[in-house]
């Protein structure tokens, strides 16, 4: 998926989010770390552009909440935390990560959203739903869902990180997966 | 896919044998951890179902508090263990209180001891985490963490600083857990304070010896000012507490004279107008609370590190059996 195509359904998954909302009123972005980071910018820039309201949009760092910590043996690395200034308290709070695959990431989140207030409602919103849950978890708006191989990779690149927008699929080898 | 730290291993017992990518990933690794102690609910669940006991064979509120507050915060279960009303005072040997501690099934111990070598002593006979949290003259590897963390925060970078440890060097296990750091860092490192309480051939670690707090006081960026303990003037290391105060106290006055700003560091509990003049500690250069409030962000981090970590080699593994 090209850069003209994500941009496309960056704005439509912008418009539905305001659509669902009934308004831009009491919305909130909290992007997951790092690249549902950079897509929640993006969607607030396309909510500004159509409304002309700037949203406030906060980051989540989910490592703390894995459910594999015990398994693994290297540390990740512990990524920021913040939180926009009037908290979640009563807001509609939208998760915007980059792919949903085992829904383990959301579980995560959400937990961890609890911790820091108490949202009226929080929407999920992915650009890349790749399918292969492993928890009943669901999105409410979707960027595109792809079907894919078990042994495929979906890749969100943005151009914070990558250089440029866009969705590859790649294949994935065991040792660097 | 996953960015990970260097590991550090099973034990942190000094930080002598850390490398400069080990000690700036503890660092890196304490900067998100600041933040969870701001939230409303200061409580992550990363370590949730760990056992760590806090074994303190020697007072401590500082350390001990500032452990027990890491550990909750990360969802740890705590117990804490010193050596008044514990078995120890009936005779019981250190490896036997820990084993039986470990036969409770623990995952982590956190230890204080007064003997050198204490930490490491236990850590090669149990198979759970250790951390050095204080032992003899030897380390404090997190104090030596926050000071370097309080450091970095303010002056930006520990490489190319000068920090000077002013005081009882020969006693303190901050000061050498400071000076193997800092080091690593690539900063410049002196100590100075009367020749009775600097070690004999403390110039071999790589430090440059002042004689005079005035001439510390001109070279360096960072001051790090040790606790005189109040016992050393029995042990006749120091004449008088005034006297110690008059040719070692670190006061505004002695400051002024360097006419630059020189970040103040003190591990505590502080003696006020004996080392150091409260002037000086409540100054606008004094970091001695941000210490604190760092030292709770580093012991998460360092908890958090080691509870991925494994011991080295198989044999480690199966230790707790023999001794």
């Amino acid at each position: 998926m090209d850069e003209p195509s994500v941009r496309r359904a960056l704005a439509r998954m912008a418009r539905e989010l305001v659509e669902r909302n009934g308004g831009t009123e009491g919305l909130v972005l909290m992007g997951v770390h790092r690249r549902g980071d950079d897509l929640a910018h993006l969607l607030r820039a396309e909510i500004e552009r159509a409304e002309g309201q700037t949203i406030p949009v906060g980051t989540l760092d989910i490592t703390l909440y894995r459910d594999d910590l015990a398994v693994i043996g290297p540390r990740p690395i512990v990524g920021d935390t913040s939180l926009p200034p009037d908290g979640l308290d009563d807001r509609t709070v939208v998760l915007v990560d980059d792919v949903l695959f085992t829904g383990r990431t959301v579980r995560a989140a959400l937990n961890e959203l609890m911790d820091w207030g108490r949202p009226a409602r929080i929407l999920l919103c992915v650009l890349a739903d790749r399918g292969g849950r492993e928890l009943p978890v669901q999105p409410d708006v979707v960027g595109r869902s792809i079907d894919v191989l078990e042994d495929q990779q979906v890749e969100v690149l943005v151009p914070e990180l990558d250089g440029r927008l866009g969705i590859d699929l790649v294949r994935s080898w065991p040792e660097g997966a | 896919m996953n960015r990970t730290v260097p590991p550090l291993g099973k034990d942190l017992l000094g930080l002598e044998p850390l490398s400069a990518d080990q000690i700036l990933s503890v660092l890196d690794t304490a900067e998100p951890f600041k933040e969870i102690s701001e939230r409303r609910i200061k409580k992550v669940p990363v370590l949730r179902g760990k056992t760590i006991v806090n074994l303190f064979f020697e007072p401590s509120t500082r350390t001990r508090v500032s452990f027990e507050f890491a550990e909750k915060r990360l969802s740890a279960d705590t117990l804490n263990v010193s050596s008044m009303g514990s078995s120890v005072v009936k005779g019981e040997t250190l490896v036997d209180t820990a084993r039986n501690l470990e036969a409770m099934k623990i995952d982590m111990v956190v230890i204080r001891h007064g003997a050198s070598g204490a930490a490491r002593f236990l850590a090669e006979r149990i198979p759970s985490n250790v951390i050095n949290a204080g032992d003899g003259w030897h380390e404090h590897p997190t104090q030596g963490l926050l000071d370097l963390l309080t450091i970095r925060d303010r002056l930006g970078t520990i490489e190319g600083l000068k920090l000077c440890i002013a005081g009882d060097v020969l006693h303190s296990r901050v000061a050498r857990s400071n000076i193997y750091g800092a080091l690593r860092l690539g900063a410049e490192v002196a100590v100075c304070g009367p020749p009775t309480l600097l070690p004999v051939g403390v110039e071999e670690l790589g430090v440059t010896v002042f004689e005079r707090i005035e001439e510390a006081i001109a070279w360096c960026d960072v001051l790090n000012v040790l606790r005189l303990q109040l016992e050393r003037m029995e042990g006749g290391y120091v004449p008088s507490l005034r006297e110690y105060n008059r040719v070692w106290g670190v006061s505004s006055a002695r400051l002024e004279a360097a006419e630059r700003d020189i970040l103040i560091l003190h591990p505590g509990p502080m003696n006020r107008g004996v080392e150091i003049d409260s002037d000086v500690a409540d100054g606008p250069h004094s970091v001695i609370l941000n210490q604190v409030t760092n030292g709770i962000a580093v012991r998460m981090a360092v908890l958090y590190l080691l509870a991925g970590g494994k011991p080295e080699t198989a044999e480690a593994a199966k230790l707790g059996g023999e001794t």
